[in-house]
């Protein structure tokens, strides 16, 4: 995910790529502080929409937006995702999509026991 | 056979050079994370299974929460505080988010400052960041402390379901351990960094693996603030 919302890396950071396989990552400072602002923002926006009570199918997609960008901003520049080999980038961020099978199970099954307990359980009381 | 496949390829789309890249390194009859530290691969392997780990938390909370017939407690009041006198909602919540983000913020210019081999700056920002962590840890406690006195107990409270609890205390429990264990972890880190341990080896990467893992803890609070907090 954190491709397709990596932000733009700085002209002089391609410069420094080459040797941050070498001797460690080396990025101007800059790209930092700005990621940081970022997440700052994001994360004010994130409270924001439970302060003001945002409901319903926007509150989710604001929830879920907002979340996203912040993982995709740690794992791509402050975890320096970004500048890794694919090898592993495909590695690290590969297998946990495998847990979307396992969400997508366990809300299969959520909704069976749901109505076990309406319809034979007295509402589960 | 394969020569004549990877001179057919256009040389100028990364996309493609990335791919030959990532087929020839797993191909290799060697290593696979080529010019990757060694610490820093490992650190990323347990940080993916510890991925797991919290999935699994947060997918058995899912569960819970999508089965109860009863009233889920509103978090927006549950965490909210009473400074001044006004209720603000989930004012706790926030600031810890800020607190751990500001920690990640640190925690990347102290990787910074490392590979430019800036020793004292490296472990000043180290101690900012252990001690924003600590403050972090600091406010969870007041949290359950806040919680338990209103009845909260993981088998049940006085605000609905009775599932909130155990997910509360699983959930927010397990990363506060994460936080402290990166706590001691950076202190041990940066030391060593003040010390010049680094600076003899020549080798500054083990900055960056406390990083990736302080990273990670963030990483968490974000899913589990939007997903256990918000929603």
């Amino acid at each position: 995910m954190n491709h397709a919302t990596t932000p733009e890396i700085p002209a002089d950071a391609t410069v420094h790529e080459a040797g941050a396989h070498a001797g460690g990552q080396q990025h101007p400072i800059g790209v930092y502080l700005k990621v940081w602002g970022y997440l700052f923002v994001l994360s004010a926006m994130s409270y924001m929409v439970d302060y003001f009570q945002v409901q319903g199918i926007m509150r989710w997609v604001l929830i879920i937006t907002f979340m996203l960008l912040k993982a995709g901003l740690i794992v791509a520049i402050f975890m320096h995702m970004a500048w890794e080999r694919m090898a592993l980038v495909y590695a690290i961020l590969v297998p946990p999509l495998c847990l979307t099978t396992l969400v997508a199970l366990m809300l299969i099954e959520s909704d069976y026991t749901l109505w076990t307990r309406i319809l034979f359980l007295d509402w589960g009381g | 056979m394969a020569q004549e496949m990877v001179t057919k390829a256009d040389p100028a789309d990364p996309m493609l050079e990335g791919l030959r890249d990532l087929a020839s390194d797993w191909s290799a009859d060697q290593e696979v994370f080529k010019s990757v530290h060694w610490g820093k691969a490992m650190m990323w392997i347990f940080l993916l299974s510890d991925t797991f780990i919290f999935s699994c938390f947060l997918t058995s909370y899912m569960t819970m929460r999508a089965s109860v017939t009863e009233a889920w407690p509103n978090a927006s009041e549950v965490f909210a505080l009473t400074i001044a006198g006004n209720s603000i909602p989930l004012i706790l919540i926030a600031i810890m988010t800020f607190v751990l983000i500001s920690s990640s913020g640190t925690m990347a210019m102290a990787v910074n400052f490392g590979y430019r081999r800036d020793r004292r700056k490296t472990a000043a920002l180290m101690f900012a960041t252990a001690l924003l962590g600590a403050t972090f840890v600091g406010m969870q406690a007041f949290e359950w402390t806040k919680l338990i006195h209103e009845g909260v107990r993981p088998w049940g409270n006085p605000m609905g379901a009775a599932q909130f609890g155990a997910s509360f205390f699983m959930i927010t429990g397990f990363h506060g351990l994460h936080v402290s264990a990166g706590v001691i972890m950076l202190l041990i880190v940066a030391s060593k960094v003040l010390r010049g341990h680094y600076d003899r080896s020549g080798d500054y990467s083990a900055v960056e693996i406390a990083g990736l893992y302080w990273h990670f803890v963030d990483l968490v609070w974000v899913f589990i603030f939007a997903f256990f907090y918000l929603w």
